[in-house]
């Protein structure tokens, strides 16, 4: 039999899934470094309200489970979630944000391929603007609260909601960099003194920087495995320090560097792993740089004059409203003909 | 006769409910629902409103060509409107300082001007009468329904304010079923109305299927 060694099998989406959890497994491990082993009570808890939650709902719209449930895809969006939110969050936060992402975003949608929504993003929304005080809890980084919690501490927290006794909420968790930034630049203070705190790294925030470089080398896996393309990451990393640029190059003292944004917050998540979403992103390479473009200038103005600590979630949802739309005006022309007009 | 004013009741309350079924007036639905008392509030209102438009457009119906009936209707309706206003901010001056920004918004509502032109100009003085009546009654309940379930979610109270609307005899009324800090506070703010009116349109529907009755599929016109 001769098989040609170039043919090789499509790839499913069960191990398209795989690879892309794989491919936040550099930046979990930084992760845990930086900020203790929460975060993977979190993923696991994400994980297992994710599966269930699948289950119920195949269940309920009289889908078969076995092919759906096997696809991987309930628990990128569940990583993805957990990744987004404090590792302290109290469980059922978790679980609410997964179940809710999981049932409206996705299921009610229509399933995978249907959604319009990123899932995640939806149930990050949704958790920030129903729960904002318990979406504050970001852990210090390693070496810099004043004291910290041992893993037994962190989950009777996340379960039982009480810290040992004698430590305050305060001393284990700090504003995100970026949070800090905004407050204090509204406080008047100089740019050089705040990113002179102790919270802040070479780039951005301490430890959050280095989880960023983790998610680079995730995608980088994914682009070298051609799971993802550049146009993606390119365009909304590219309008963020564009963006960010300008602003700096015109108000040093009230606008922080380029690089702080790239490294700050969800950008590299986002850049490589949320906007990259095949399902509820355009189809077309034009399409991509348009919508990535857009979410990256979002992004930037929703973190800067913005009253959300962080814009990647918002400007990922504002621009999946607007796929259809580029989708319809990118569509490459039919071969053979010159316009665009192929209808 | 008595058959007629039966189909009129039950399609407003229920099976041609103006919320429910044909997604008429969303904007005040929307809008009024953030609690129970918000929406009974502004249900009553637009009943008043409704029963009176009926009643006036029943009576005129020889009188008003087809070329400007929509203007008529528009002019009835506002009027109408008006004078609930107006009551309203004489009477129940605590409630309409809640309420006030929207009540003239009921002109603009569709579910009146609908069941004028369906109904009240084609039919006589009584049944126009009653089906104001009932669709705003309809209407009422589907609010009402809407706003308990966004309250109970999202501010832990039911009725809260209750007293403001129906005199302070209702005080008893007022619950608070849980501390306002657990609430979800999405279901006070748009996405909720949104959500919670979606699902209730599908329990109405899945009662209407399990109850064997055929259900229109698509069946909203439009929405304002």
């Amino acid at each position: 039999m001769l098989i040609s060694t170039f043919i090789s099998k499509p790839d499913t989406v069960s191990a398209i899934m795989l690879r892309v959890l794989l491919a936040l497994l550099p930046g979990i491990a930084l992760y845990v470094w930086y900020y203790g082993p929460a975060i993977l009570v979190s993923i696991t808890l994400a994980s297992i309200t994710a599966l269930a939650t699948e289950a119920a709902m195949l269940r309920l719209r009289n889908r078969p489970l076995k092919p759906f449930l096997g696809d991987n895809s309930a628990l990128v969006t569940a990583w993805l979630l957990a990744l987004s939110i404090p590792p302290l969050a109290p469980w059922w936060l978790v679980v609410v944000g997964t179940a809710f992402a999981i049932s409206v975003a996705k299921h009610l949608y229509g399933g995978l391929g249907n959604n319009p929504f990123n899932p995640s993003m939806i149930g990050y929304a949704v958790l920030i603007i129903s729960f904002p005080s318990h979406m504050t809890h970001w852990l210090s980084p390693h070496g810099l609260g004043q004291t910290e919690l041992g893993f037994a501490d962190q989950l009777a927290f996340i379960f039982g909601g009480h810290l040992p006794s004698g430590i305050k909420l305060d001393a284990v968790t700090l504003a995100t960099p970026l949070d800090t930034l905004k407050t204090q630049l509204q406080l008047d203070r100089p740019l050089k003194e705040i990113l002179g705190m102790p919270i802040y790294g070479a780039l951005a925030g301490k430890g959050s920087e280095v989880v960023a470089l983790g998610y680079i080398l995730g995608g980088v896996y994914l682009l070298f495995k051609r799971i993802i393309t550049w146009h993606v990451p390119a365009a909304f990393l590219g309008t963020l320090f564009v963006t960010a640029g300008i602003f700096h190059l015109v108000d040093q003292a009230h606008y922080v560097a380029p690089l702080f944004h790239l490294t700050a917050g969800a950008a590299m998540l986002g850049a490589f792993f949320i906007l990259t979403d095949p399902i509820s992103g355009p189809t077309t390479p034009m399409g991509k740089l348009i919508f990535a473009a857009g979410a990256g200038f979002l992004t930037y103005v929703i973190r800067v004059f913005g009253g959300f600590p962080d814009g990647v979630a918002f400007a990922t949802l504002l621009m999946n409203i607007c796929v259809p739309l580029i989708d319809a005006h990118t569509q490459p022309p039919v071969f053979g003909k010159k316009d665009r007009g192929a209808k | 006769m008595a058959t007629q004013y039966k189909t009129i009741v039950r399609d407003g309350l229920w099976d041609n409910n103006g919320v429910l079924s044909m997604l008429l007036g969303m904007c005040p639905t929307m809008a009024m629902t953030t609690s129970a008392t918000n929406g009974l509030g502004m249900g009553l209102a637009t009943a008043v409103v409704m029963a009176a438009s009926g009643l006036l457009v029943s009576m005129f119906r020889s009188r008003i060509t087809q070329e400007v009936r929509i203007p008529v209707y528009i002019l009835i309706v506002a009027a109408m409107v008006t004078l609930v206003d107006l009551s309203m901010n004489a009477w129940m001056h605590e409630l309409y300082k809640v309420l006030g920004l929207f009540i003239p918004l009921i002109v603009s509502n569709c579910l009146p001007l609908a069941r004028l032109e369906a109904f009240a100009a084609k039919e006589p003085v009584l049944p126009s009468l009653m089906d104001g009546i009932f669709m705003g009654m309809g209407f009422t309940l589907a609010l009402t329904a809407i706003g308990a379930v966004r309250e109970i979610a999202g501010a832990g109270t039911l009725f809260a304010d209750a007293s403001l609307l129906l005199g302070p005899a209702f005080k008893f009324m007022e619950m608070k079923l849980m501390s306002p800090d657990k609430g979800v506070l999405m279901m006070i703010l748009p996405p909720g109305g949104f959500l919670v009116a979606g699902l209730l349109v599908v329990v109405k529907r899945i009662l209407d299927v399990r109850a064997g009755k055929a259900i229109q599929m698509g069946g909203a016109h439009s929405a304002a």
